[in-house]
């Protein structure tokens, strides 16, 4: 006796044949989406590659070409993304635990949830504009790394609040219960276990804000972030420049050697990237294996 | 039933039990926001016994179960009527701190819940955060030797205690809850994720631990309960149908009810 009937094989054969179809569509996507960013890349190696050499990385901007690097707008970067992930972890996963753990289910806390969906998709030159009255003139931070820190924290604090709240959900309550039934407090429930168990997820959140905040251009060129610098910041009530600036700084004018060197810098850009997201999933899977 | 705690005295008294209480329970009422799930229960539960609570799905006894450590508290909504006397103190008191309550009345729950953390560090955290000054280390030892685990782990105690089988894993937050040395144990249908060897291993267990301990188990499984429980009290709808010596429970129940539910005739 055959297993199907033949009215059943003929369905079963189309509903297969469904599955491949749908697989076959989201690999075309997924795909897609690889081959053009591929094409990018190529096209900026190849118009930036000749220009990295140590000179390019050790010197500062010039009006000729031959002699401009990015030194100061590296360092910039590298100082202005120190601050901001000092700033803003420790606000949003604070205020992330708030909401999750104390807060309740109120009204108050239904209304700063809404509120803080709704800021991360405030485009950034607003935040520029808020930053540059609130830091720069209302509390005369200047035009300073501090200013242009805090500025992108606000920026991203939504992003990093609303991924570590979704991290801290996804502990089970059991081991919530386990730590409350020792006799813990809340704080020492939360410290000692939901925070270490939420720690990968909200690692994950934290490295998406800040690759953010490191390309973000508009809100650093509203507080005044320059565009020539001939120093480096020493502090961060220095005046300071920054990656992204320094490119479209060196993309907006008319000779083509400015345009090379624009490719080559945005290489530095992604290679600093890499840098910082491979250093946080490699204490991401540190962490993970510690928990397992 | 309000007549059930006397009923239970008089067997005692017929079976030479001593009738020391930890625990007793007079007119509790829970209460979910307006709707009721335990009504009116009063029974005591006895020093160095294991007390089981019985009774159909939904019936009230987790809650009850829950009441009794104020693990209820996180439940939003959740209200309790009448008095639960823990050393002749009212748990539910205006004073009365629930942390200090669970550190003293330890709970062990029905899905094992250890830490994500070694198998040592399991056991430790919870007298540390209580501050505890002594070794942790003969702790460790001898809460996994009361909970009969400490033979399959002595040479992995920081290994982490996810890698423990289920069995071992409830034997594990079984040492974690002995090494607060809390008055009372409560287990909230420890054995319900078991296969039958680790239940039969937790069942000897709660035998050699009713020696130091006084233990409450809500159990679905009536085998359970009649095995292992010296008193039990049998709960239908939110209410206390019958409490009574375990023995007097399943062979001559003073209610219909009970005699149905323990013959298996519904629930």
């Amino acid at each position: 006796m055959p297993l199907t009937t033949e009215q059943e094989h003929r369905n079963l054969a189309k509903r297969h044949r469904k599955a491949r179809i749908f697989a076959r569509f989201c690999a075309a996507v997924t795909w897609s989406g690889v081959v053009l960013l591929g094409l990018l890349l190529y096209q900026v190696s190849i118009d930036g590659f000749g220009w990295l050499d140590w000179q390019f990385l050790d010197s500062f901007p010039s009006r000729f070409p031959e002699r401009a690097g990015i030194k100061s707008a590296l360092v910039g970067t590298v100082w202005l993304i120190a601050l901001v992930a000092v700033i803003s972890i420790p606000v949003g996963v604070s205020t992330a635990l708030y909401l999750e753990e104390f807060a309740g289910r109120g009204r108050i806390a239904k209304i700063i949830e809404v509120n803080i969906a709704n800021l991360a998709g405030v485009p950034s030159i607003v935040y520029g504009i808020l930053g540059l009255a609130i830091f720069v003139r209302y509390f005369a931070l200047e035009r300073s790394l501090i200013s242009g820190a805090l500025t992108m924290s606000l920026l991203i604090l939504p992003v990093i609040i609303i991924a570590s709240r979704e991290a801290i959900k996804t502990v089970p309550q059991g081991i919530r219960s386990a730590a409350y039934s020792l006799g813990a407090t809340k704080w020492q429930t939360t410290w000692a276990h939901v925070l270490p168990a939420s720690f990968p997820g909200i690692m994950t959140g934290v490295i998406l804000a800040l690759s953010r905040a490191i390309g973000e251009t508009a809100p650093l060129i509203m507080i005044g972030a320059l565009t020539f610098v001939a120093f480096l910041p020493e502090g961060p009530m220095d005046s300071f420049t920054a990656l992204p600036i320094q490119i479209y700084n060196w993309v907006s004018r008319p000779q083509e050697e400015f345009h090379e060197l624009a490719a080559a810098g945005i290489i530095i850009l992604l290679a600093v990237l890499l840098i910082m997201n491979a250093t946080a999933i490699y204490i991401r899977n540190k962490t993970e294996r510690r928990l397992k | 039933m309000s007549e059930s705690p006397e009923i239970a005295m008089a067997e005692e008294q017929a079976l030479g039990m001593h009738r020391k209480s930890v625990l007793e329970l007079r007119n509790v009422s829970i209460f979910y926001s307006e709707k009721k799930a335990v009504n009116d229960v009063s029974f005591n539960i006895r020093r160095n016994k294991i007390t089981a609570i019985i009774g159909p799905s939904g019936c009230g006894k987790s809650t009850l179960l829950r009441c009794l450590n104020r693990m209820n508290d996180f439940v939003e909504g959740c209200r309790v009527d009448g008095e639960l006397l823990f050393a002749n103190e009212n748990l539910y008191g205006k004073d009365v701190d629930p942390v200090e309550v669970r550190r003293r009345i330890g709970m062990v729950f029905q899905k094992p819940n250890p830490f994500p953390k070694s198998i040592y560090n399991n056991i430790a955290w919870g007298p540390l955060i209580n501050g505890y000054k002594d070794s942790t280390d003969e702790l460790v030892e001898k809460s996994l030797k009361q909970a009969a685990l400490w033979e399959e782990v002595k040479d992995r105690l920081h290994d982490s205690a996810l890698n423990l089988s289920g069995g071992q894993q409830q034997r594990l937050c079984i040492a974690r809850a002995l090494a607060m040395e809390p008055e009372v144990l409560l287990m909230d249908e420890p054995c319900s994720a078991l296969d039958p060897i680790s239940t039969a291993r937790i069942e000897d267990l709660m035998f050699e631990l009713k020696e130091k301990y006084t233990i409450v188990i809500v159990t679905h499984n009536m085998q359970q309960a009649a095995r292992i429980s010296d008193y039990t009290a049998f709960m239908e709808m939110g209410d206390l149908i019958e409490f009574n010596v375990t023995k007097r429970i399943f062979t001559r129940p003073a209610i219909k009810r009970t005699e149905e539910y323990v013959t298996g005739r519904f629930g």
